[in-house]
């Protein structure tokens, strides 16, 4: 209880000053106390018999001091972020800001088990014990107290891929320093480099246990940079959205032709890139303020508030693409040829290769009837034997 | 509060292209001398647009992991940080003297001090010798050697030869090497003929680059002669029409790095305490083992995307 007695004296500092917090309020009139609990009130107490109250609503006291001293950072994302994995009220947040996405505490939050979306102190300290469990894209994240039996408020984190949340954690690799998730992060079940962190391939077998709440917020940072400081601002309702045409047009170098894209091609460069099959982030920019795609913008849970990179990069080479002129080409298929050709492009768009069998000659991405194709349809210098016929 | 943020080109293609920012970045973690630090990238993320908005320090020093001034310390960086009253005539620069300027960030408002680039700064110099001594494991080479500074060249970058001109002269200033050279690959003189340029019997090769790549594990190795296929490796030292080549490759691996992000940082007013000794001492620890030594053919492809 040492740690609890600490808590109190540092809480009965303060209260001469007033607390209110999480439920909890002390005040203090011409040495007269109010003390208020969610569930009890106490008013016109002395010191002696503030000190014995507290001791009894000391689940609010150890609260207190988790989060006001522990945690500390009011306003910042990352208190916001570490309230929202105990499903604590964001009061950082002032409601009538906040945007009524799937992040915010007003409804539609993603609780399969039919809990609110927010819980009181006392609430919280019996899920606690338990643990409180939150999905962050493809991360699976449990806040519970160090010492369950006798808890003084004190919280871990534990992380894992969502896919594992039933493997036994004596078959996951354990890490416990946040820079341990760069690495994981860097390459997908197939060894593949991913350069887009919020790509839905993060791979499994892997548990960091035990991390403090900074360490928490580090450690998703490295999974997902700036996820919670954008989903904070998306939460006051100042996220900052740059759409395609103004950050194409900041472009400056080799990337100074992506504004000549077209529009209907940023329509298609989305349904491409921007989807929630190939990103975890819901993709808030549009063509320019007040002329939206037509493309939806997914319901991933990272709010995407201007084309990336990797986007751009790709803008580029569309760009490029698109400035050539389209021509009528005559060749010779067979309408199961025109067939495979569009089944072909479709595996691929769709990473399917990997999962056709080696006989499944039924599909027309098959290794050996694209390699028939090409024997029966290609010239000797490998081209597809097509005529121009327009010229 | 203070952080310090590194910002690096990173690479869609390579998973390595990233690796010496985030060791520098560890270094200087290690030392506690920023309440934050934090990697941000081009092409990796977070991206220079994001970076910001992550700290929570109001005070923020970022030091770009470039080797010259140009076109993205110049404009990229500044402008994806939303640094909107940047002008490059506030670094006062004749192309390798930039040092800093203060700023604030629009979307964030916070004041951030922009540094010149690593690869211009005086204590880059010291890396290179350092990058020369590792690959020897000799911290007293110098007599009886040759050292040359091998950069890209002007074809992207008129400062990009600046840089490496500048440290070659230093270098050979401090008349330990018996002979120092700046060569390049896309302009004369040019690496490809460097024994050309050397009477001494040993060479050490470093070339100014950050992060180990294409040009340093592919280009550079075969147009010296080191090896006909870079993807067998080559010998360090190796015999070049009798020359010994030591080649090293890209000096921005170098743990010492770590020491001239923080000079950047402290000489635009960072508070870094003693984290310089620390580091240097971690440095020259890892030197002494020579851990670093040796080329690791076949890093992988990609600096250009
Ligand atoms: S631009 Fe598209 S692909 Fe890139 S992060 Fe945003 S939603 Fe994802």
């Amino acid at each position: 209880m040492t740690v609890a007695t600490d808590d109190l004296e540092t809480l009965l500092e303060r209260a001469s000053a007033g607390v209110a917090f999480d439920g909890l309020r002390v005040a203090e009139t011409d040495g007269e106390y109010v003390l208020e609990t969610a569930e009890n009130e106490w008013a016109g107490l002395d010191e002696t018999e503030l000190r014995r109250a507290l001791e009894s609503a000391e689940e609010y006291v150890t609260n207190w001091y988790y989060w006001q001293e522990t945690v500390g950072g009011e306003g910042t994302a990352r208190r916001a972020f570490l309230r929202w994995c105990e499903r604590a009220p964001l009061v950082d947040a002032d409601p009538d800001d906040a945007t009524t996405g799937p992040w915010s505490d007003g409804g539609g939050d993603d609780d399969a088990t039919g809990r609110p979306a927010t819980l009181g102190v006392t609430e919280r300290y019996d899920a606690l014990r338990g643990g409180i469990d939150r999905e962050w894209g493809q991360l699976s994240i449990t806040v519970r107290f160090v010492d369950i039996d006798d808890p003084d408020g004190e919280r871990v984190y534990d992380l894992w891929h969502v896919d594992d949340a039933d493997s036994d954690i004596s078959d996951l690799e354990i890490y416990d320093d946040p820079r341990d998730a760069r690495e994981l992060a860097t390459y997908d079940e197939d060894g593949r480099y991913r350069p887009l962190k919020t790509a839905p391939t993060l791979p499994g077998g892997w548990a960091f246990t035990g991390l403090s709440g900074d360490e928490l917020v580090e450690t998703v940072e490295f999974f997902y940079p700036a996820t919670v400081a954008n989903w904070h601002r998306e939460l006051r309702g100042n996220l900052d959205v740059d759409h395609w045409l103004e950050t194409a047009e900041r472009q400056t170098g080799i990337y100074d032709v992506i504004d000549e894209l077209p529009r209907e091609a940023v329509e298609w460069m989305a349904e491409a890139c921007c989807v929630d099959s190939q990103c975890l982030r819901r993709r808030e920019w549009q063509y320019e303020d007040g002329d939206d795609l037509d493309v939806d913008g997914g319901d991933g849970p990272f709010p995407c508030r201007e084309p990336c990179s990797l986007v751009i990069a790709a803008a580029r080479k569309w760009a490029i693409l698109e400035s050539e002129d389209e021509h009528t080409y005559e060749l010779e298929l067979t309408t199961s040829e025109l067939n495979q050709l569009e089944e072909l492009i479709d595996a691929v768009a769709e990473d399917r290769t990997d999962e056709i069998r080696e006989a499944d000659v039924n599909d027309g991405a098959n290794r050996y009837r694209a390699r028939y194709l090409r024997a029966k349809r290609f010239d000797d210098e490998g081209d597809l034997e097509a005529t121009r016929v327009d010229d | 509060m203070q952080a310090l943020v590194i910002a690096a080109h990173g690479s869609h293609l390579n998973p390595d292209a990233s690796d010496p920012t985030y060791a520098h970045a560890d270094t200087i973690r290690e030392t506690g001398a920023f309440d934050e630090v934090r990697e941000a990238f081009w092409k990796e993320e977070p991206h220079f647009r994001e970076v910001i908005r992550t700290l929570e320090s109001d005070e923020v020093f970022v030091v770009p992991l470039f080797i010259s001034e140009g076109y993205f310390t110049e404009q990229v960086i500044p402008r994806e940080l939303r640094l909107d009253d940047w002008d490059p005539d506030q670094w006062e620069s004749d192309g390798t003297s930039a040092s800093q300027a203060t700023l604030e960030a629009e979307d964030v408002g916070k004041t951030i001090h922009y540094c010149g680039p690593v690869g211009t700064h005086d204590a880059m110099t010291d890396v290179i010798v350092q990058r020369a001594e590792t690959a020897t494991e000799d911290p007293d080479v110098g007599e009886g050697f040759g050292l040359s500074v091998v950069g890209h060249g002007t074809d992207r970058n008129e400062n990009s030869a600046k840089a490496i001109e500048y440290h070659s002269d230093r270098i050979a200033e401090r008349d330990r090497f018996d002979e120092v050279k700046a060569l390049f690959m896309d302009e004369e003189p040019e690496v490809d003929d460097v024994t050309d340029y050397f009477e001494s019997d040993d060479i050490v090769v470093v070339p100014l680059f950050i992060a180990d790549g294409y040009h340093t594990q592919e280009d550079i190795p075969e147009d010296m002669g080191l090896t006909d296929d870079y993807r067998l490796g080559w010998d360090v030292p190796a015999e070049v029409d009798g020359h010994r080549i030591w080649y090293t490759g890209a000096v921005g691996t170098e743990d010492l790095m770590a020491d001239v992000v923080l000079e950047r940082a402290a000489d635009a007013g960072a508070d870094i305490g003693d984290a310089r000794d620390a580091v240097r001492e971690l440095a020259a620890s890892v030197a002494e083992t020579g851990a670093d030594a040796g080329p690791e053919p076949g890093a992988g492809a990609g600096a250009g995307d």
